[in-house]
C-alpha cells in the first residue's frame, strides 16, 4: 500500500477532472438555453429579422457586401444593448450569404468572391429554366452548412476559450502572426504585394495616439491625422466605392433570369437533394475546417467545389447546370462564413473581413475581445450563438419566401442604384465619428480600393491589420518588456513557439512550392 | 499595367520612407518602458519598402512576362470618372450646404446626365431618399448629419 501512494491519488484527480467536464458541460448547456432565451425575446427576433432582410439586400446590391454592409450599419448599434447590436450584424452577415446566392445564380453575378464557384452550375440551371430549384439548393446547402458550422462552434468555442485563457502577449501575437502568414501562405497572391498590403494596414493602425507611451505618431502635425484612421471608412471606401467604381469600369449589364420559387418546387427540390448528403456533409466539413482560417471562404467553396465533381459519378454534368454543383460550393461558403466567427468569438481574431468589423464593432461597444467573454459577458456570447440558430432559420425561410423581391432590386436602373449607394456609403462613414473628413478619407480609401483591386494587392489583409494593429503592437510590446528585449520570448513557451514557426514556415511555403514546381517541370 | 505597377510601387515606396522618417523622430530603441512609439512603424516600414521595393524592381526587369492587359480598358475610365468626380462633388458640397441637400442635388444630377431618366422620376428619387434619410438617421437614431452652414444661416434643422 505504501509503494502507490500516488495510485488512489491520479485516480482522485482523473474523478474529480472527469466531475469537472461533466459540470462544465452543464454549464455549457445552461450556458445555451440561456443565450436562447436571449435571442428568442421579441425585440431580438425582430432585430435579427431586419438584419437578415438588410443583408440580403446588402448581398445583392453591387458594391455593397457583408463587410461594408456591417460597417455601415455599425453607427446605428451604438444606441442598442450590445447583444442585440451583435445580433444584428451577423444577421447581416447571414443575410449577406444568402443574397450572394441570388445574384449568382440568376445574374450570373458573384456578389463575393465565395459564391463565384455558384455561378458555374447556378447559373446555367437558370438558364434551362430551374432557377427556382437552383435557388432551393443554394439555400438548402447554406442552411445545412451554416447549421454544421454553428453546431461545431457551439462545442469548440467554450473549449478554445477556456484553453486560450492561459495565452499570454507571445502566444497572441503568435495567434496573429499565423493569421496573417495565412494571407501570405495560402493566398495565392503575389507575396511582396500581400506582405505590403499587410504592413499598409498596420502602418494606418499606428497613426494617431500610441496607447503604449501617449505619443502621437505620425501625424505629421496635422490635426487630421491625430484621430488615425478609422476602420469603419476604410471598409467603405476599399469595399464599397472601391467595388462601384470597378462595376461602372466593366460596364456591367443586368440580364437576370425571372424565376419563382414556390412551396411544389421547394418540396420537390428538397426530395432531389437526399441522395446527395455526401456533397453536403464534405461541403460542410471543407467549409467549417477552412473557414477557421483567414480568407478560408473562397478556398473553401472552390475546393467543395471541385472534389464534388472528382467524386461525383456524373462529372460531365458539372458546369451545364449539375445541382451538385450547386450545392458543393455553397455549402462550404456558408460553413467557412461561420466558422469565420469561431476565432473572433474565443481569441479575438477574425477570419475574414466582415468578422472583422464585427470585432470592430465590440471594441466600440466596449467589450474586450478575447477568451475573457466567456468569463465576463456569457450572456453576450451564448446570445450571439443562439442567435446563429435562429438567424439563419429565418434566414432560409425569408430568402425562399421573398426570392423574387430581392431579384427585383437588381432591376432598379443603375443610374439611381449607384449614386444610392454612395450615398449611403457617405452617410455610413460620417456617423461613426460625425466628421466630414472621414467622408473625404472613404472617398479616398475608395481609389485606393480601385488601384488595389485592379494590381491584385489583396484588401482582406490590409483591413484584417488595420483592425488588429493595435491589438498586434501591444502583444509585441508587452512580450519584448517581459523578456527585456530578446526576442527568444516567443520560443520560450511550446505554444508560442509551434505558432511562429508554423507561420515562419507558411510564408516561406510559396517559395518552396513554385521552386518544387519548376523543378518538376523540368 | 506594368507602368501602374511600378507606379504605384513608387508611391507606396515615398510612404514606406515617409513613415521611416516619421518613426525615426519618435525614437525607435528600447526607452523607460518597453520599446519606444516608433519602434512598430519603423519596422513595418523597413517591411513596406523592402516589398514595394521588390513589386518595382519585378514589374522594370521581367517587363515582357506582362500581359499587355492595359490598366484601364480602352475608353473604361470614363464611366469612372463619371462616377467617381459628381461623388466628390457631393462630399465637396456636404461641407457647404449638408449632407441631404447635397444627397439630393447629387442624386438628381447623377441621373439626369448619366441615366437620361424623366424629371418626374428624378424628382421623386432624389427627394424621397435625402427626405426618408433625414427621418432615419436625424429623427429616428438620432444621428445627425452634416448641415454645412444651414445651421449658421437659419433655424431650419
Amino acid at each position: 500500500m505504501v509503494s502507490y501512494p500516488n495510485a488512489k491519488g491520479i485516480l482522485d484527480r482523473d474523478q474529480r477532472t472527469l466531475l469537472k467536464e461533466r459540470n462544465y458541460q452543464m454549464e455549457a448547456f445552461g450556458n445555451l438555453l440561456m443565450g436562447f432565451q436571449i435571442a428568442l425575446s421579441p425585440y431580438n427576433l425582430f432585430i435579427a429579422t431586419v438584419g437578415i432582410v438588410l443583408g440580403t439586400i446588402i448581398g445583392v446590391l453591387p458594391g455593397l457586401g457583408g463587410a461594408n454592409g456591417v460597417a455601415i450599419l455599425l453607427p446605428i448599434t451604438f444606441v442598442m444593448p450590445p447583444t442585440s447590436a451583435i445580433i444584428l450584424l451577423s444577421c447581416i452577415y447571414w443575410g449577406a450569404l444568402f443574397g450572394g446566392a441570388i445574384t449568382s445564380i440568376l445574374f450570373n453575378i458573384p456578389g463575393e468572391p465565395w459564391s463565384v464557384a455558384t455561378t458555374f452550375d447556378g447559373h446555367p440551371m437558370a438558364k434551362q429554366g430551374r432557377g427556382g430549384e437552383a435557388l432551393t439548393a443554394a439555400f438548402t446547402s447554406s442552411f445545412f452548412g451554416a447549421a454544421f458550422a454553428i453546431i461545431l462552434v457551439t462545442f469548440f468555442a467554450p473549449l478554445i476559450a477556456e484553453f486560450s485563457l492561459k495565452f499570454g502577449p507571445p502566444e497572441f501575437l503568435g495567434i496573429q502572426m499565423l493569421t496573417f502568414s495565412a494571407f501570405v501562405g495560402l493566398g495565392g497572391g503575389s507575396v511582396p504585394k500581400t506582405l505590403a498590403s499587410i504592413f499598409i494596414g498596420f502602418i494606418m493602425a499606428a497613426v494617431g495616439l500610441d496607447i503604449i507611451s501617449g505619443q502621437l505618431r505620425l501625424t505629421f502635425g496635422t490635426i487630421e491625422l491625430m484621430r488615425g484612421f478609422n476602420f469603419v471608412v476604410a471598409v467603405i471606401g476599399l469595399f464599397g466605392i472601391g467595388e462601384i467604381l470597378l462595376t461602372v469600369e466593366e460596364g456591367l449589364e443586368l440580364k437576370g433570369i425571372q424565376a419563382k420559387v414556390d412551396w411544389r418546387t421547394v418540396t420537390r427540390t428538397l426530395r432531389e437533394l437526399l441522395p446527395y448528403w455526401r456533397t453536403f456533409i464534405r461541403g460542410a466539413i471543407i467549409g467549417s475546417w477552412m473557414g477557421i482560417k483567414p480568407g478560408g471562404a473562397t478556398p473553401a467553396s472552390f475546393m467543395s467545389y471541385g472534389l464534388a465533381k472528382k467524386l461525383s459519378r456524373n462529372p460531365e454534368k458539372f458546369g451545364n447546370g449539375a445541382i451538385e454543383g450547386v450545392i458543393a460550393p455553397e455549402t462550404a461558403a456558408h460553413a467557412a462564413g461561420v466558422s469565420a466567427l469561431l476565432p473572433m468569438i474565443t481569441l479575438g481574431i477574425p477570419g475574414s473581413p466582415t468578422a472583422a468589423v464585427m470585432l470592430g464593432g465590440l471594441m466600440i461597444w466596449g467589450l474586450q475581445p478575447g477568451p475573457m467573454l466567456f468569463k465576463e459577458k456569457p450572456e453576450f456570447v451564448w446570445g450571439l450563438i443562439a442567435s446563429m440558430y435562429t438567424g439563419n432559420v429565418i434566414g432560409v425561410l425569408i430568402v425562399l419566401l421573398f426570392v423574387p423581391f430581392f431579384a427585383a432590386i437588381l432591376r432598379v436602373p443603375f443610374a439611381i442604384l449607384f449614386p444610392s449607394i454612395v450615398y449611403v456609403c457617405a452617410i455610413g462613414a460620417f456617423a461613426v465619428n460625425n466628421s466630414t473628413t472621414d467622408i473625404w478619407y472613404m472617398m479616398l480609401f475608395g481609389i485606393v480600393g480601385y488601384v488595389f483591386k485592379k494590381l491584385d494587392y489583396p484588401i482582406a489583409p490590409m483591413v484584417l491589420a488595420l483592425v488588429l494593429g493595435d491589438m498586434a503592437e501591444s502583444a509585441l510590446r508587452q512580450s519584448l518588456i517581459m523578456s527585456q528585449g530578446s526576442p527568444m520570448i516567443f520560443f520560450a513557451s511550446p505554444i508560442s513557439a509551434v505558432l511562429v514557426i508554423a507561420s515562419i514556415l507558411l510564408v516561406v511555403w510559396p517559395f518552396i512550392s513554385s521552386h518544387l514546381h519548376r523543378k518538376r517541370a523540368v | 499595367m506594368r507602368k501602374a505597377d511600378i507606379a504605384c510601387g513608387l508611391v507606396l515606396l515615398l510612404l514606406g520612407g515617409l513613415v521611416l522618417w516619421g518613426s525615426l523622430t519618435l525614437k525607435i530603441g528600447w526607452g523607460l518602458n518597453g520599446p519606444e512609439g516608433g519602434f512598430f512603424p519603423f519596422w513595418l516600414a523597413v517591411g513596406l519598402v523592402i516589398c514595394s521595393g521588390v513589386t518595382v524592381l519585378k514589374a522594370f526587369f521581367r517587363g515582357s512576362s506582362y500581359t499587355d492587359r492595359p490598366f484601364v480598358r480602352k475608353g473604361g475610365w470614363v464611366p469612372v470618372v463619371k462616377v467617381a468626380v459628381p461623388a466628390f462633388g457631393m462630399v465637396a458640397l456636404t461641407e457647404a450646404i449638408g449632407l441631404y441637400p447635397a444627397a439630393a442635388i447629387y442624386l438628381a444630377v447623377y441621373m439626369r446626365w448619366i441615366g437620361r431618366h424623366r424629371w418626374i422620376t428624378i424628382l421623386l428619387v432624389s427627394i424621397l431618399l435625402p427626405v426618408a434619410s433625414y427621418f432615419l438617421f436625424d429623427k429616428w437614431f438620432l444621428i445627425p448629419m452634416p448641415k454645412g452652414y444651414w445651421t449658421v444661416i437659419s433655424g431650419l434643422y
